[in-house]
């Protein structure tokens, strides 16, 4: 088992140098760049020579990149040019990573708390109009673009609601403990920080809550359909056992596992769902950064946060699959 | 568009202008005044929406609007500009004399100023500030760093084969500051009203390390003075930049030597996304935001909202280069291209009300400008016949423009693109069109002379003729390669002559007659517009002036 | 290895659902999906889609790129081309007349799915192939490769594709979403070949003297006909919709004359509450187009999973 996870370990360290040097290599190779990005359209052919020589981009490709691993050891990613024009890109994926956390485990937890009981519904009366219904549903939640449903959420239900629609804070005085503004507001007890912060979570959440909960009503409903043709539910039935004492004994367990593993493997689609919908919102977090990154050709940043939303997405998924491995005995001998 | 509102550089900030420009400028901001700035509600907080973060705080090192705007609440300079027009008014200083020759220039300064770390303001602070500029090292010395300063006073103490325009300074006693410089020029003092350089504290100078720029991989990193204690003697301070929530801070200067600040606090939210900007107004969490989209005009005065429109200090052009064509070094088919384009139309359906269409390559504002030159009007037909006449009939043509940009003179690329691009075919005129983002790649391609068509535009930084032709067409190695044709060299050479001339009235007719020349001889691009940038505000917010050179002070600004 | 246990698993259960299936559940798998009203709904909407997209130059009352009505466009009063005689949809931004732009669009939009979906399934094919066909070190190598990428959230995959092109266009966004693609088709071809490798007619073709060339193209790559089939119609909704974030985003194709659905979708967004039409059209045609690739594929998938059909 041990051994098993630092393999895996090994194995993203080399994933996550090849990915650097391909990136490095490929954003370098890119007109405009830095230079571009410091000077504007005033730069004169001289003073861009001028400035490319300082930053040492004339040197070899490979000379840049070795720098940028010594760098980079040291934790010295760069300096971004468009996001946060002279914060260091790491802080910025510091600054911002509890922002996504925060949205997408809002997000996962509205999944559960409709897809579940949904999903189990639905395969209850399997084949029903109810049934119809939600597969429909679940299915088209797959075909609408996210932003496009997040745009709609903003204009219809904001106004409804009278929930706010960008940004993750007002300007009011809240401590900063950890990052995670709900959390913080809980651990000082500034209520209204926590409530307030919690506000401007809920729209995005929503919108991007419809990523994860397609598939969750989908596994529950497909786990749910599995466990109740098991014969254990079939000897329970026999055993004369009540249908909400079967469902919380046998079907509901028997169907959580599958569904919470899929929910770790839904963290790369959260991720791209995030720089949609955190666009939409303005709200500060990784997802924001790499839209207007990409917007700007904010190169260190962009270089940061993908290798960053690699292993985000790596570790995660190596979790899901100890833990499954930790469960269930025979995926170890794989 | 959220595209790149922040990428706007320092064309859009605090500017100079000279004299006569200056009064041209004012009479036409006259309109926009219409708060009495001693009346207002005092409290509150004013909540500005930023469509990017600042760079920093310290405004000698900034280059962009967005780290301008904040700056300016805190800062002060030897000279300001009368709030609303391009016209020089005291300061800190509160008045100056030039020696005969205008190398000499003795400010004599406010009293009993104090910076907002409790130090005094005097003429030795002052002279600390200017030998802190002069005397900039190593990465300091980057064009992406002291932009303002090499653009303005030129190079640095230790930079012989780049001369300075400042000599020195002296403080004569603790009011009286001399300033000696290497040549005159007319853009004195008007420059010091430039929000890059504005006084700075010398003791928070040196307590926070403020010159100690590094390249660093990439980009620079900044003191500690420019990221966390920015000292300046405002009507406003520094509180805080709360990065994660994106929110700066700026708090009332309660000392301050002048008229306080009506307002308790200045909130600026960071909010990237155009529409987030808007919706965030019309939900009244923010009281407004700079730049506004022009559709959302109507829409935002129907709501109730200020659009405060600023007067129109810029010109979009379709730059030709001559490098790769042969052909477009033949006037005639250049002439052909202004002829097709309909800029009547192109003004009238896709810039904000206001706009007009260019006769030459600067407003009529600017010194210099000739007001016989007519525009031309839109001719398909004669367009056709210069066309076949110059034997250019089946033109192709490599037409650029940018993505991921919008510039106050320039609100939707694409759109304007796309009319530009129409007319251009129907005039029987080949396009290969292509696009690039303004940071990776277009003004590189544009630098590099890849494309015979593109789309560029300029703000001017002030009102003299130079700042504008000069720039354009001042060497014949420009982005319109003028030197492929024969004329390139001379019109340089003329403009050259032009600036150098010292006599205003001279050289005002100097400039009106190569604009002539320009329009009608050379045409080495084709003006297209002039287009106002605006600002919205709540009806509420009283007491914040449009300025022509985006220099609002929310010094004065109030709540109802 | 690096990639997800679960995320490989998934792939390969589609791969054996269908191999070892042969022609009789391909038969039944038919039978089902004839009487699925899900399956007919999901096939009647592709139908038409695709007869529109095929007709759509001769259907276009006007030519999508001609600023036909640019007189009626005042972006100082806010105002585009209203709904009016000859233009059932009005213009858009540039007053173009936006029906023509609508049926045009959906012949760009099912060139980039079909393309998208192309460059995908050869590439994984090609790759798939040669590790199922020859498995030892090629398997490895290739497997690596496959999952290397595979550990890449994927559309920030195409995200970072498309940014880091530096002249973006139609291709290029056809590019971005392909790429994503290759490595879940050689997945699954692999998946399929492996399974099918201990097969009974391929054992007996190999016994007869067959060449291994000939098993593979005659035998084997048919016979995983069935899952690629699936996973082609998933893909087609996905590259539809991962076009339309594109250019949301500002990495899709910046030159609109020949428009397509993500595109006027994603360029419309400053203006999605002063006109909403403009994105609520191409919108619904995404949804639905989208939805209907969708249902085919899922209802697919099922009829031909044999563990559904208890």
């Amino acid at each position: 088992m041990l051994r098993y996870t630092i393999r895996r370990l090994i194995q993203l360290v080399g994933v996550v140098l090849v990915l650097s040097l391909l990136l490095f290599a490929w954003l370098r190779a890119l007109p405009g760049g830095p230079v571009s990005a410091l000077l504007g359209e005033r730069s004169t052919p001289e003073s861009r020579e001028a400035l490319t020589k300082q930053l040492g981009l004339d040197q070899p490709i490979f000379v840049q990149y070795f720098k940028f691993l010594g760098r980079a050891l040291s934790g010295d990613f760069g300096v971004s040019t468009g996001v946060q024009p002279g914060d260091a890109a790491l802080d910025i994926f510091l600054q911002r990573f509890p922002a996504t956390l925060e949205l997408s485990f809002l997000a996962i937890v509205i999944a559960i708390a409709v897809g579940i009981p949904l999903g189990y519904m639905a395969a209850k009366r399997r084949g029903g109009w109810f049934d119809n219904i939600s597969v429909g549903g679940s299915l088209l939640g797959v075909a609408v673009p996210v932003f496009f449903l997040a745009y709609v959420l903003k204009d219809v239900l904001s106004s409804a609601l009278g929930l706010p629609t960008e940004g993750r804070q007002d300007a009011i005085d809240a401590t900063r403990v950890t990052g995670f503004f709900v959390l913080d507001g809980v651990i000082t007890q500034e209520w209204d920080a926590a409530l307030n912060a919690l506000e401007h979570l809920i729209l995005p959440a929503i919108a991007l809550a419809t990523i994860p909960f397609a598939v969750v009503f989908r596994i529950t409903r497909a786990a749910v359909l599995d466990v109740l043709d098991e014969d254990f539910v079939r000897t329970a039935e026999s055993k004369g056992l009540t249908a909400p004492t079967i469902r919380r004994r046998h079907v509901l367990r028997n169907a959580m596992l599958p569904v919470v593993t899929t929910i770790g493997l839904q963290t790369g689609a959260l991720l791209a769902g995030a720089v949609l919908t955190e666009k939409v919102f303005s709200f500060a977090g990784v997802g924001q950064a790499l839209a207007i990154g990409f917007e700007r050709r904010d190169y260190p940043v962009l270089l940061l946060l993908i290798i960053m939303a690699t292993i985000v997405y790596v570790v995660v998924n190596l979790l899901v699959d100890l833990s499954y491995a930790l469960i269930d005995p025979r995926i170890r001998t794989r | 568009m959220v595209h790149s509102r922040t990428a706007r550089r320092r064309w859009t900030a605090a500017i100079g202008l000279t004299g006569v420009a200056a009064l041209a400028l004012s009479a036409c901001a006259e309109s926009a005044r219409t708060d009495d700035p001693g009346a207002g509600q005092v409290g509150g907080t004013l909540t500005f929406g930023a469509a990017g973060a600042p760079k920093l705080f310290d405004p000698f090192y900034a280059t962009d609007g967005e780290t301008f705007r904040v700056s300016r609440q805190m800062y002060e300079g030897l000279v300001g500009f009368k709030p609303g027009t391009a016209e020089v008014e005291p300061a800190l200083a509160t008045k100056w004399d030039s020696s005969e020759d205008g190398k000499t220039w003795t400010f004599t300064l406010k009293e009993n100023v104090k910076f907002h770390d409790d130090s005094d303001f005097n003429a030795e602070a002052v002279c600390f500030n200017f030998n802190r500029w002069y005397n900039q090292k190593g990465a300091g010395q980057s064009d992406a760093v002291s932009q303002y300063w090499l653009d303005n006073f030129g190079g640095f103490a230790d930079t012989p084969d780049k001369p300075s325009l400042y000599k020195s300074c002296t403080a004569k006693d603790t009011k009286t500051a001399v300033v000696e410089l290497n040549e005159a020029t007319s853009q004195f003092p008007s420059v010091l009203g430039f929000t890059s350089f504005s006084i700075s504290s010398p003791d928070a100078l040196k307590k926070y390390d403020a010159d100690n720029v590094v390249a660093a991989g990439d980009s620079f990193t900044y003191p500690a003075y420019a990221n966390e204690h920015p000292t300046g003697t405002g009507p406003f301070k520094f509180g805080k930049f709360d990065k994660a929530n994106n929110v700066v801070e700026l708090v009332r200067n309660d000392a301050y030597h002048g008229t306080k600040a009506k307002l308790d606090k200045i909130v600026f939210r960071i909010i990237p996304d155009e529409t987030a900007r808007k919706q965030a107004l019309e939900a009244g969490d923010i009281d407004g935001y700079d730049l506004p989209n022009a559709a959302d005009w109507p829409g935002l005065k129907e709501k109730g909202f200020n659009v405060a429109v600023r007067p129109a200090f810029n010109v979009l052009y379709l730059g030709i280069n001559q490098k790769n064509n042969p052909k477009l070094q033949d006037l005639r088919v250049r002439q052909a291209l202004m002829h097709a384009i309909n800029r009547e139309q192109l003004v009238k359906s896709q810039l904000p009300e206001g706009a007009s269409v260019a006769t030459q390559f600067m407003p009529s504002t600017v010194d210099g400008f000739n007001k016989d030159v007519k525009a031309v009007g839109y001719d398909p037909e004669k367009a056709k016949a210069l066309l076949a006449e110059a034997g250019a009939s089946d033109l192709t043509l490599k037409f650029f423009w940018p993505t991921e940009v919008t510039r106050p003179y320039m609100p939707s690329p694409k759109d304007i693109q796309a009319a530009i691009a129409g007319d251009l075919e129907k005039a029987g005129i080949k396009l290969e069109i292509s696009s690039k983002p303004w940071n990776g790649g277009y003004l590189t391609d544009v630098d590099q002379g890849i494309p015979d068509l593109f789309m560029l535009g300029w703000t001017g930084d002030n009102g003299t003729a130079h700042n504008w032709i000069g720039t354009f067409f001042g060497r014949a190695d420009n982005r319109f390669n003028t030197g492929a044709s024969p004329w390139g060299a001379t019109l340089a050479a003329e403009l050259g002559k032009a600036s150098a001339e010292p006599d205003e009235d001279k050289r005002r007719g100097m400039y009106e007659e190569l604009n002539k020349k320009i329009m009608e001889e050379y045409l080495p691009a084709v003006p297209v517009s002039h287009s106002p940038p605006a600002l919205v505000l709540k009806s509420e917010i009283k007491g914040v002036v449009p300025s022509p050179l985006t220099d609002e002070r929310f010094g004065s600004a109030s709540k109802g | 290895m690096v990639t997800p246990t679960r995320k490989k698993d998934r792939i390969d259960k589609l791969a054996e659902a269908g191999s070892d299936a042969g022609v009789s559940l391909a038969a039944s798998a038919w039978r089902t999906l004839r009487r699925s009203p899900v399956f007919l709904t999901g096939a009647v909407i592709i139908g038409l889609f695709v007869l529109v997209s095929l007709l759509s130059p001769w259907l276009a009352p006007h030519d999508p790129s001609d600023p036909m009505l640019i007189d009626q466009v005042i972006k100082a009063r806010n105002q585009i081309p209203a709904v009016q005689d000859g233009h059932p949809l009005g213009g858009d931004l540039q007053g173009r007349d936006f029906f023509s732009r609508l049926l045009i669009g959906s012949q760009q939009t099912l060139i980039v799915g079909v393309l998208a979906t192309l460059i995908g399934l050869a590439g994984g094919l090609t790759l798939g192939t040669l590790a199922g066909a020859l498995g030892g070190w090629v398997d490895s190598v290739v497997m690596r490769l496959v999952d290397v990428m595979l550990s890449l959230p994927s559309l920030l995959l195409a995200f970072s594709i498309s940014a880091m092109f530096a002249r973006p266009n139609q291709y290029t966004v056809i590019v971005a979403v392909a790429v994503v693609q290759i490595p879940v088709f050689a997945r699954l071809l692999r998946g399929s070949m492996l399974a099918q490798r201990s097969s009974d007619h391929v054992l007996a073709a190999t016994a007869l003297g067959v060449k291994p060339g000939a098993i593979v193209f005659r035998h084997m790559l048919p016979n995983s006909l069935g899952p690629v089939i699936v996973q082609s119609t998933l893909v087609l909704a996905t590259a539809i919709i991962d076009a339309a974030a594109l250019s949301f985003l500002g990495l899709g194709n910046p030159d609109d004359r020949i428009p397509e659905w993500g595109q006027m979708l994603g360029d419309v967004q400053n203006v999605f509450d002063t006109h909403p039409q403009l994105a609520f059209w191409p919108a619904g045609c995404i949804i639905v187009v989208a939805l209907g690739f969708t249902l085919m594929g899922e209802t697919l998938r099922e009829a031909l999973d044999p563990k559904s059909r208890r």
